[in-house]
């Protein structure tokens, strides 16, 4: 190839004019710095020597990979850079190729995907393990997209997400222990309540932009965490609620005998009672309720509704010059990623059977946040690209036991550099005056 | 350049508006009417008070003293008592701004959609028609893609309809301002500085677009600038501010002599040395 060509040549050129002595320069004080935090981090491990009393270990050859690490690490970066600055080309990384084949052949990739997604739980090398991790990326995938109006479309930052998703939930625990309503009866009032919630922050807040806004939000998501750790007589404080019904399929519950009078899943349809049945209706409701949410939410994109809300992200005084009323949209983009928030915390109650205030940490919030920006904000397939990633990384990092975490932070930190913009940063606009032409960036 | 047999229709009557910030008199007992169909100029040195006015009509500002009144079917509305996203809708005053607010990442179509909102809204039944694509929001819908067509061509931008706004030149991302401001269907339109950084022939295709707003459309243009090439050559009435009070009142050719006018472009001293200028020929610094 031509261009392979010439592209050789002016690498040859750029390496000649690489300042070496600087290049190192900055990877050591990299390596430095790794050393330092690394010393009293990796360095010591403190273990049982018998009778209560703790012995020290070192570990000096940990810190000394580290540092290793963290020099190749630097310089193959800087390199990276410098040899990159002649011929800078956007969309010569794999993602960039990635994003632009995907949006190309968006039909046909969102088909596949759907299909695979269904016919995961038969497919010869699913696991109850594997459907249990399926159930979480939608979960993660669906709170995604929830949280994909607020931030991604509308543009206010959310740092307390995950309080629709406990009010979602709480909303559902409750209303079956104290009223006995069942899973897809409560659905709609956790959808409900968590919008409710949703506006009342949106009230306080609507004067409140960019880091102003995460702040308040963030007390919000701690609020009622807090509350619900404290408030004993009603959530149960610490203890949580437990024993919350499991969804029925049209009133054909999941298990070995069925109580009085009723018929079970597998009784009525002949079949051999297996607990995995109900692990993998779960994931199959889980399926469902997240395509709806994105159909939904691509569908509000749209409408006029969803165009306000990009208006608002990208300049609110002109919105209010062109009339539209900013409170209205900011309300609407808060109630409705509250609701597709408190939906997924309706589901979730049913899943576990047992939720508590710990499930509902600032983490959550940030893994969510983290699952949007790195997706590429106000991208539907960059979320469920994101989502798969951060919560199946830790999964295949089990095997590294201590380092997963680590591994999760250099990837976080590699997409970062690579795809500063999120893994597919790419804006379809809502409507189009001429049929896209091939060229079109 | 109404015809002399054309009645002048007042359209916005402003009357003793005065704008304090704290001890500061930003525009001090102004009064002045624009008539419809007509392209009524707002000039003056900088800080004069000029952005200020645009911003108590356009409910950004609530005056201090004052009343801002706009006829909408031979009644008057008051606007220093309506909500500034309101002013849009019910009184039809639509602006654009001195350092352009498109939304740069949004596609030029979509910036003239968005223009559209409230009429979209209400065809969308709050969005539950528009949700199921129910035919009513389907021909809304069709309806304000056809006006924004109408108003790219007349920007020249039909081509360039699938850009994000944010990626056109400058010259283009001003008109688009200007279609964005008329797709929400006003009766007066408010420019702020629209030829700022144009270059000769921009600023006078730019005049164009004004001109045929006015005759065409029949859109009357309250319009603020510094090129005195566009304030001369299309304004119908001219309205000079210095230091937030009004210093002339007037046709073009009648402020183009004012000596009050000249005084306040160049200062006292200065006229004295060039007792011939006149407003039109001084070149005055943004």
């Amino acid at each position: 190839m031509k261009t392979a060509a010439s592209g050789l040549a002016v690498l040859k050129e750029a390496l000649a004019t690489l300042d070496w002595s600087a290049l190192l320069k900055d990877a050591v004080i990299a390596a430095l710095v790794a050393t330092l935090l690394a010393l009293p981090l990796v360095g010591f491990q403190t273990y049982d020597i018998g009778g209560g009393a703790l012995g020290i270990r070192t570990h000096f050859d940990w810190v000394a990979t580290a540092a290793a690490a963290v020099f190749a690490g630097r310089l193959a970066l800087r390199l990276q850079q410098r040899l990159r600055r002649g011929g800078e080309r956007r969309g010569e990384t794999l993602f960039a190729r990635l994003g632009t084949w995907g949006n190309r052949r968006a039909l046909p990739i969102t088909l596949v995907g759907i299909a695979f997604a269904v016919a995961l739980p038969f497919l010869p090398f699913s696991s109850r393990y594997l459907i249990d991790l399926g159930t979480t990326v939608l979960i993660y995938v669906m709170l995604g997209w929830g949280l994909n109006v607020v931030v991604g479309l509308a543009g206010l930052l959310d740092l307390g997400y995950v309080a629709f998703y406990a009010v979602g939930a709480y909303t559902f625990a409750l209303l079956a222990r104290d009223l006995g309503l069942t899973f897809w009866q409560a659905l709609p009032f956790s959808g409900l309540v968590a919008a409710s919630f949703g506006v009342i922050l949106g009230f306080p807040v609507l004067r409140l932009r960019g880091d102003y806004l995460a702040i308040v939000t963030l007390g919000f998501g701690e609020i009622i965490r807090i509350v619900l750790l404290n408030w004993s007589p009603v959530t149960g404080g610490p203890n949580g609620i437990s024993d919350i019904p499991r969804p029925s399929f049209f009133g054909l519950p999941f298990a070995r005998s069925a109580p009085e009078g009723a018929t079970t899943f597998h009784q009525f349809f002949g079949l051999e009672f297996s607990p995995a049945q109900r692990v993998t209706y779960i994931y199959f409701v889980i399926l469902a309720l997240a395509l709806v949410t994105n159909l939904f939410t691509s569908r509000l994109r749209r409408l006029p509704i969803g165009r306000a809300w990009e208006a608002l992200r990208e300049d609110e005084v002109a919105c209010r010059a062109l009339g539209i009323n900013p409170t209205n949209v900011k309300l609407s983009a808060f109630g409705i990623g509250a609701m597709l928030g408190g939906f997924a915390g309706c589901f979730f109650a049913t899943r576990q059977g047992f939720i508590s205030p710990e499930s509902f940490t600032f983490i959550e919030s940030a893994t969510i946040l983290a699952i949007v920006v790195l997706g590429g904000m106000g991208s539907q397939m960059g979320v469920v690209l994101a989502a798969l990633l951060l919560v199946t990384l830790p999964e295949f990092g089990r095997a590294f036991a201590e380092f997963r975490m680590l591994i999760f932070g250099a990837a976080m930190v590699a997409i970062m550099v690579w795809r500063p913009r999120g893994l597919l940063a790419h804006r379809e606009p809502s409507l189009r005056l001429h049929a896209r032409r091939s060229a079109a960036l | 350049m109404t015809g002399a047999n054309e009645v002048r229709e007042p359209l916005l009557l402003v009357e003793h508006l005065t704008m304090r910030f704290g001890g500061l008199t930003a525009v001090h007992d102004l009064s002045f009417d624009a008539y419809s169909r007509e392209i009524t100029a707002i000039i003056g040195p900088n800080g004069a008070g000029k952005t200020t006015v645009f911003n108590c009509l356009t409910g950004f500002y609530k005056p201090s003293v004052g009343r801002l009144m706009m006829l909408v079917n031979g009644e008057g509305l008051l606007l220093e008592r309506m909500d500034g996203f309101r002013i849009v809708r019910q009184a039809g005053i639509a602006r654009t701004f001195q350092n352009m607010r498109l939304f740069a990442g949004m596609t030029v179509l979509e910036n003239l959609i968005v223009a559209q909102h409230n009429l979209l809204m209400s065809a969308s039944a709050f969005s539950v028609a528009g949700l199921f694509g129910l035919p009513r929001y389907r021909s809304a819908e069709r309806a304000a893609v056809e006006r924004a067509r109408h108003w790219l061509d007349k920007i020249g931008l039909i081509e360039r309809a699938d850009w994000p706004a944010g990626a056109l030149p400058y010259g283009a991302q001003r008109r688009l301002e200007i279609a964005r401001a008329l797709c929400t269907g006003p009766a007066l339109l408010c420019l702020d500085e629209p030829a700022a950084g144009l270059n000769p022939r921009e600023s006078a295709e730019l005049n164009e677009l004004l001109l045929a707003i006015r005759v065409e459309e029949r859109i009357a243009i309250l319009l603020i600038e510094h090129d005195m090439s566009v304030v001369m050559g299309i304004s119908d009435h001219i309205i000079v501010l210095d230091y937030g009070r009004k210093i002339a009142d007037g046709p073009p050719a009648a402020v183009r002599v004012d000596p009050n006018v000249i005084k306040a472009y160049l200062g006292e001293d200065e006229l004295e040395k060039l007792p011939k200028t006149s407003a039109a020929d001084l070149h005055i610094r943004r």
